[in-house]
């Protein structure tokens, strides 16, 4: 299903939750909504549902102005963060909820609702009542029960949210394969930089009610448009510093400078910011890099991962490296910038080279 | 502040526990040193939650002791075991400033307000509130309002340990890293005991020295992060840290050294021979595995893109062996071969670290 908002804005109560916002959803597929709470990632679905009218604009599904089209006639599923299942029915019935509103005759109800059972490992449960169930058979009751109508759009938010992180991690593969087979045009919210990435698919950044670029997972994470993308889609955080470029010189403070490379030598001479993930900087000796000593305030090791946080004029700056890195707090460090993986964004927050 | 001591604690739900499932803490004997920074770290259902209330007297234990320092609390209501707890849904006074909040449990102490001021002022300094401290709370974001249960914690001076249930969970992420960093640098400040109870692997291991995996009513390990991480006791610590986690990989054990796919695979650890019927298996970290030119045969399956690395799965027969490759490593498009590192390959039997003995 090709799903399509035209000039679309959501106001309320005196507020903007969705400034204009214009994009053709991938048909089939991951499509993945990621910004912080309060975003606007659910008010953007509950106007792809059909839950909110918007106050201008139109919503399009495959070609068909439905913008005035209540959601019981748009063929959607959802599933929320707070799983919701009927605690008097039990899981079969829960699953075949939809199905019975559709009047399907007792074996083809039967048929899906075993199909889809046996997809979800749900199988063993289907009698049992969904509070004798544990957290993530519940959600994959919820889940079960989306994919069983074979919904032209299925809208999940944050559906793993409240799940422990080991179900998660498993619900997150299985997920996408799930779908893989199905022409659903499927819609997830998340908070989480690395679900996003793990989930595979496209991606919309969004923030204060703006989708700031929609593209495939990669290109948005390895070539966000602006700063301001670029800190939505990291997780830790993007490091961010003030620079000026002159000539073929780019400097950060006045011993920290390097040589400008590719697209950035014929960048205008004057300041920008930069963005480095906390990946590309490392202890030293790394790979080489352009070398920083700097103060550490903050020692994490993770068992297979260390995390340093650390002083550079001022700014904190994170450092991420694999293994195991022993660093005292409050001692000077050298640290190496992998100043070929900087991203370079211009006055107006817009990115200008990598 | 005291040491901390957990000694044979057992717990049911169940007026009269008959059968091992009845049993929400099977026996726990714990040690918690004075100043240290710990986690308590298991999924849904394995009995930390039931450990924590039982240390901070909301429970009493079927059988088993605590004991702070010499004294022994077993008996003792919570309101006399000076412990501070911070639950995952902030508690605060929306109504009050930020300064009344903090200034609370002094105050309901009776503490006279020339003492309170400084103390406030010290603690919002820590916690980056200052700015805020005129402030109502009910205007603060949920990271906000989650500092002010963390300093209503910490602003008595009389606190033997801060427990944590799960703070993080309602927190956006780039902020639950901001505040995570906050309560490690909160404990290298202070040094006052924090145990803090997540089923977040990474909040865990970032946050503690010394973290205690439960499973199913038990203690499976108490290690370091880096002892977790590299040589852990059991399968189930293997998988259930690290993301992926660890490999577990069926194979056959020939004259005390173990075999996968035919060929014979270097391993840290060794026994001669396993009972006979126990289930013998490798135990490597995806982190541990890479392309070789020579190795095993196995077959590309799939490859996700974690950003700063790539999870690749490949497939031995019927076997995922999974491994990760950094960021601008070529994977190869089908069949390949893979190789562990042998300093970080061990061998498990019935699930259990060979050579090392039950837990």
């Amino acid at each position: 299903m090709r799903l399509a908002l035209k000039q679309v804005v959501r106001r309320a109560g005196g507020q903007t939750h969705v400034h204009e916002t214009s994009i053709e959803l991938r048909s089939g597929g991951f499509n993945i909504l990621l910004g912080t709470t309060l975003a606007g990632k659910t008010t953007l679905m509950q106007l792809m549902a059909g839950l909110l009218p918007p106050t201008s604009g139109e919503i399009w599904f495959d070609g068909r102005n439905v913008t005035g089209v209540p959601v019981q006639k748009r063929n959607v599923a959802m599933v929320f963060q707070q799983f919701i299942n009927y605690p008097n029915l039990s899981v079969y019935e829960n699953i075949a909820s939809p199905l019975r509103v559709a009047r399907l005759d007792e074996a083809t109800v039967g048929e899906r609702v075993g199909r889809i059972a046996d997809l979800l490992q749900l199988a063993p449960f289907l009698r049992r009542r969904p509070s004798e169930l544990s957290g993530g058979q519940q959600q994959r009751t919820a889940l079960a029960r989306a994919l069983v109508k074979d919904a032209d759009l299925v809208l999940l938010d944050e559906p793993l949210a409240n799940l422990d992180y080991k179900l998660r991690e498993g619900l997150r593969e299985e997920l996408p394969r799930l779908f893989a087979e199905r022409p659903s045009t499927v819609v997830y919210a998340t908070s989480e930089p690395s679900e996003a990435l793990l989930l595979g698919g496209y991606t919309a950044t969004v923030h204060e009610g703006r989708i700031t670029q929609y593209g495939p997972n990669g290109t948005v994470y390895r070539h966000p448009v602006d700063l301001t993308t670029a800190r939505v889609f990291s997780d830790p955080p993007i490091n961010t510093a003030e620079v000026i470029k002159r000539g073929d010189t780019v400097r950060l403070s006045e011993r920290v400078s390097w040589t400008a490379a590719g697209n950035v030598r014929t960048l205008p001479d004057g300041a920008y910011t930069i963005g480095l993930r906390p990946h590309h900087v490392l202890p030293a000796p790394g790979r080489g890099g352009v070398p920083v000593d700097c103060r550490v305030l903050i020692a994490e090791i993770s068992g297979s991962e260390s995390v340093v946080h650390f002083d550079l004029g001022g700014l904190t700056w994170v450092s991420l490296s694999h293994g195991v890195h022993r660093f005292k707090v409050g001692e000077t460090a050298r640290f190496e910038l992998d100043v070929a993986s900087c991203l370079y964004f211009g006055p107006d927050g817009s990115r200008v080279a990598d | 502040m005291a040491r901390i001591r957990v000694e044979q604690v057992r717990h049911s739900y169940v007026p009269r526990p008959t059968r091992e499932a009845d049993w929400a803490l099977k026996e726990v004997d714990l040690e918690w040193a004075d100043g240290g920074a710990y986690a308590l770290l298991g999924p849904s259902g394995c009995g930390k939650t039931t450990l924590l209330n039982i240390v901070s007297g909301l429970l009493h234990p079927t059988a088993g002791r605590i004991r702070f320092g010499d004294a022994d609390v077993t008996a003792s209501p919570p309101g006399e075991r000076n412990i501070a707890q911070v639950f995952q849904f902030p508690v605060v006074y929306d109504t009050m400033t930020v300064y009344d909040n903090l200034a609370f449990p002094l105050r309901n102490r009776g503490v006279p307000e020339a003492r309170i001021d400084p103390r406030v002022r010290e603690i919002a300094a820590l916690l980056d509130l200052e700015a805020m401290l005129p402030q109502r709370a009910a205007g603060l974001t949920a990271d906000g309002k989650q500092k002010i249960s963390l300093g209503r914690g910490l602003v008595r001076s009389d606190v033997n340990v801060i427990m944590f249930d799960e703070p993080l969970t309602v927190i956006d992420p780039h902020l639950k890293w901001r505040l995570r960093s906050k309560l490690k640098e909160l404990h290298q400040h202070i040094g006052l005991t924090m145990v803090y109870v997540t089923h977040d692997q990474t909040e865990a291991m970032t946050f503690a020295d010394h973290v205690v995996v439960m499973h199913e009513g038990t203690v499976v390990q108490v290690g370091t992060p880096v002892e977790l991480f590299e040589r852990p006791r059991h399968t189930f610590v293997g998988h259930f840290i690290g993301s992926p986690g660890m490999n577990i990989l069926p194979c056959a054990l020939d004259n005390g050294v173990a075999r996968f796919a035919g060929q014979p695979i270097r391993t840290a650890n060794a026994v001669a021979r396993a009972p006979a019927g126990a289930r013998t298996e490798l135990g490597v970290r995806p982190e541990f595995v890479r392309f070789a030119s020579a190795g095993i045969p196995v077959r590309v399956a799939a490859v996700s893109d974690a950003g700063r690395h790539q999870i690749v799965e490949t497939r031995h027969g019927d076997t995922i062996i999974r491994l990760l490759v950094d960021e601008a490593e070529r994977v190869p498009a089908d069949s390949a071969h893979v190789s562990f590192d042998a300093a970080f390959t061990q061998l498990y039997v019935d699930g259990w670290l060979a050579g090392a003995g039950a837990a």
